[in-house]
């Protein structure tokens, strides 16, 4: 038997080699081969250093070596360019563990922008993500995309362009998305399907909607919980939506703030909400009809307190928006709530909301849909200065590992 | 027929004595500089199997740019592979599968003129299987590791007379993990029993029969599953189609597989209809959707995102994401075919 400390030596040597080295890739003349060729020779501990330069790519790249860093020069400097991508479903794809990416800028990809799928301790710092032609419904989906991932860190990230979400994480869980800037997506960020995820200090501007928190069914994880969004800029996200007609964000209506879709525990305090010409935070239950026995649609345990807010609500584009709007003396109230607190588990009985809502930095306008699946007809929108269903402890700080931290502040 | 044909033939022309496969060089933590190290072939154009090397075909394979395939497996003396009803069969260490892609000048006369572009090995190493790629030089006289993938331009005509061109693209090693991968640990995805319960080229004795009655597979049971021939004709257009989807797209559309976070399950046995696709909405497709609802809409293929998606050339739309750059016609009639008798 090994003693911890003998363990705990061996482990740290696992995880940084004594050999490890820095593989530096120029951009020029088959840039494309040389640099998946480095990204497949890094062992454990290595940094695949990318200089300064444009690399042409004609082929998606990937990863799946376990604690590598991948490092340009510079967002503005080391540039990624798929403009010319012949084939993969994503810019780079990163399929192992204890990775950082940074430094670096992704342009033109043909699908997602950066992905990670199934990775524990996945860094994304200091990156650029840009659809270069403006938001087009041709742009790829994701800017930066981890997915089933563990321990996601997401730090001064610039995307631009996605034709579904800027930055994007689903079915993950211990998640820090901060200091980042999405502009011009669908959605601005979009936290979906995920557990225990702090959103702070971004920018979500010229958007359709700003930050999104969803739940979707017939998926391996779901039942989205203990989520905080707090100290985000959330400006005049108006833009049309061009997304594919079919995925869930195409149904956000233009001038969204913030909306939470189902999930349990999300509290929304202390961020700036202006000139969204709809909502500037709108709270609903999925609305299609589901077959998942497991699945719940109801946003519930939500929390929205404490939010600035400013020039909101003067153009609803949703159905029945400008008629509710009307109704309130002309602009929407900055938060809505669908007011459905039940709904019927698929083949069996009735169940109804786990948790409450509570609005303390309100008006809130509460449509009292009282139903999953109710017509937007049904509502009889009412007007409350504050509600409280119930006191809401908020969700635990997320923390990631000491190691993961300090290697993002690093170079 | 035309394939026994062309083994016998080859076999006449059998260039050099038979030399045992090296199953030492196999089993080495580097892989070989070049494929002739290994020795699974007897002569250098890679062609004629040497002795152990077993071809075999499936009822269902994967469809490759219509890249013609030759399949072996390999086990090492005295040992068998172990029947399992669902996956992979269960292979001994030291098991080598290896997979030739080719093309004939001319689809019309596809015994000649055949020119191979890559050969694929998934070698079952002690800590699991490795997948490699050999690119073939243009002489046909060696194949060379490509671990970072290259384009291949390739030239041929057609079964209808048409002369095509396309941009073979061989894989890079973690696109070979990817689709391989189920759990994180790569795997074969082709010799499952019910895909190898069929005749060699879909004529004679079932495959599983031949290799149990040579002592390579153990605990054979008397009725195994079978996998259907998705263009068998007369079996039911649901079964080929469900063979054909889980074979092209169910290694990474599985609950272990690569795009487990869709949702959609591929199996041909997924008894979900929601896990089917049937009526699911997307979950990432992103622009991939097409604009449409669900991923298949009962009894309207034109409405049904799998259709859509098998039938684009598009990156970042066409699915699979590799592993093809033109679309198979074939395939995507089936799979209409099945989606517009939903109901």
């Amino acid at each position: 038997m090994l003693k911890p400390a003998l363990l705990l030596a061996a482990a740290s040597l696992a995880l940084q080699p004594a050999a490890a080295r820095t593989i530096t890739v120029q951009p020029g003349a088959d840039a494309q081969e040389r640099l998946q060729t480095a990204l497949i020779d890094a062992k454990p501990g290595d940094r695949v250093q990318l200089a300064a330069g444009r690399f042409t790519l004609a082929d998606g790249l990937s990863l799946d070596v376990a604690n590598v860093t991948v490092a340009g020069a510079g967002a503005d400097k080391t540039i990624l360019d798929f403009t010319g991508q012949k084939g993969e479903g994503e810019g780079l794809l990163i399929t192992s563990g204890d990775v950082l990416v940074r430094d670096l800028a992704v342009e033109n990809a043909k699908g997602n922008g950066i992905k990670s799928k199934g990775s524990d301790g996945i860094s994304f710092v200091n990156l650029r993500v840009e659809w270069t032609g403006g938001p087009k419904s041709t742009n790829g989906a994701y800017g930066v995309y981890p997915v089933s991932s563990k321990h996601v860190l997401i730090d001064n990230v610039y995307v631009k362009g996605a034709s579904d979400a800027g930055i994007y994480v689903g079915q993950s869980s211990q998640i820090i998305v901060r200091n980042s800037k999405a502009e011009g997506n669908v959605a601005g960020i979009e936290i979906e399907n995920s557990y225990n995820a702090d959103v702070f200090d971004n920018v979500a501007t010229g958007n359709t909607g700003g930050i999104l928190v969803f739940d979707l069914p017939d998926l391996p994880q779901q039942g989205g919980h203990s989520i905080r969004l707090f100290k985000n800029q959330v400006i005049g996200n108006n833009h049309p939506n061009f997304a594919g007609v079919g995925n869930i964000v195409a149904n956000v209506p233009p001038g969204t703030g913030v909306m939470v879709m189902a999930n349990r525990d999300v509290h929304v305090f202390d961020n700036d909400i202006r000139d969204n010409g709809g909502n500037a935070v709108m709270l609903v239950a999925y609305q299609n009809k589901f077959t998942d026995k497991a699945y719940n649609p109801l946003p519930r345990g939500i929390a929205v307190r404490g939010n600035r807010y400013a020039g909101n609500g003067t153009a609803p584009a949703f159905p029945g928006g400008k008629e509710i709007a009307g109704a309130l003396g002309g602009t929407l109230p900055p938060v809505m709530w669908d007011g459905v607190t039940g709904f019927t588990v698929p083949g069996g009985a009735a169940a109804t909301a786990d948790g409450g809502i509570l609005v303390n930095d309100g008006p809130m306008v509460n449509l009292n849909l009282k139903t999953q699946g109710s017509p937007p007809t049904a509502a009889r929108p009412e007007l409350a200065t504050s509600f409280a269903m119930q006191t809401l402890p908020e969700p635990p700080m997320v923390v990631l590992p000491a190691a993961q931290e300090a290697r993002a502040r690093g170079k | 027929m035309k394939r026994a044909a062309i083994l016998a033939a080859l076999l006449l022309i059998g260039a050099s004595p038979a030399r045992e496969v090296d199953g030492a060089r196999l089993l080495a933590d580097e892989a070989a500089p070049v494929l002739s190290a290994y020795r699974l072939f007897a002569d250098t154009a890679g062609r004629v199997p040497a002795p152990g090397v077993v071809r075999y075909t499936l009822n269902t394979p994967l469809f490759s740019d219509h890249a013609e395939k030759f399949r072996y497996v390999w086990l090492p003396a005295g040992t068998s592979a172990t029947y399992t009803p669902k996956g992979v069969l269960e292979f001994p260490v030291g098991t080598t599968i290896v997979k030739s892609f080719a093309y004939p000048a001319d689809f019309r006369a596809p015994d000649k003129d055949i020119r191979i572009i890559e050969t694929r090995l998934l070698v079952r190493r002690t800590a699991g299987w490795v997948p490699l790629s050999y690119v073939w030089n243009a002489a046909q006289t060696e194949a060379v590791l490509k671990r970072a993938g290259v384009r291949v331009p390739v030239a041929y005509v057609d079964a209808a007379g048409t002369a095509k061109q396309l941009d073979y693209a061989v894989p890079n090693i973690n696109q070979c993990k990817q689709c391989h991968q189920q759990d994180g640990a790569a795997v074969p995805i082709g010799p499952t029993a019910g895909n190898l319960n069929g005749g060699l080229d879909g004529n004679g004795e079932s495959q599983l029969a031949t290799w149990a009655a040579t002592g390579k597979l153990t605990g054979l049971p008397a009725a195994p599953p079978r996998l259907a021939r998705w263009d068998d004709s007369a079996a039911p257009i649901a079964d080929r189609a469900r063979a054909y989807l889980d074979v092209n797209c169910g290694h990474c559309h599985s609950p272990a597989g690569f795009a487990s976070n869709s949702g959609l399950y591929l199996q041909h046995d997924e008894p979900d209809p929601a896990h089917q696709g049937i009526g699911k909405r997307p979950v990432a497709a992103g622009r991939g959707s097409g604009g449409l609802l669900f991923a298949i809409a009962p009894g309207d293929p034109d409405a049904s995102i799998l259709v859509h998606r098998m039938a684009s050339n598009e990156p970042g739309v066409m699915m699979p994401q590799f592993g093809r750059t033109v679309t198979h016609d074939e395939g995507v009639e089936l799979v209409r075919a099945y989606v517009a008798e939903l109901k």
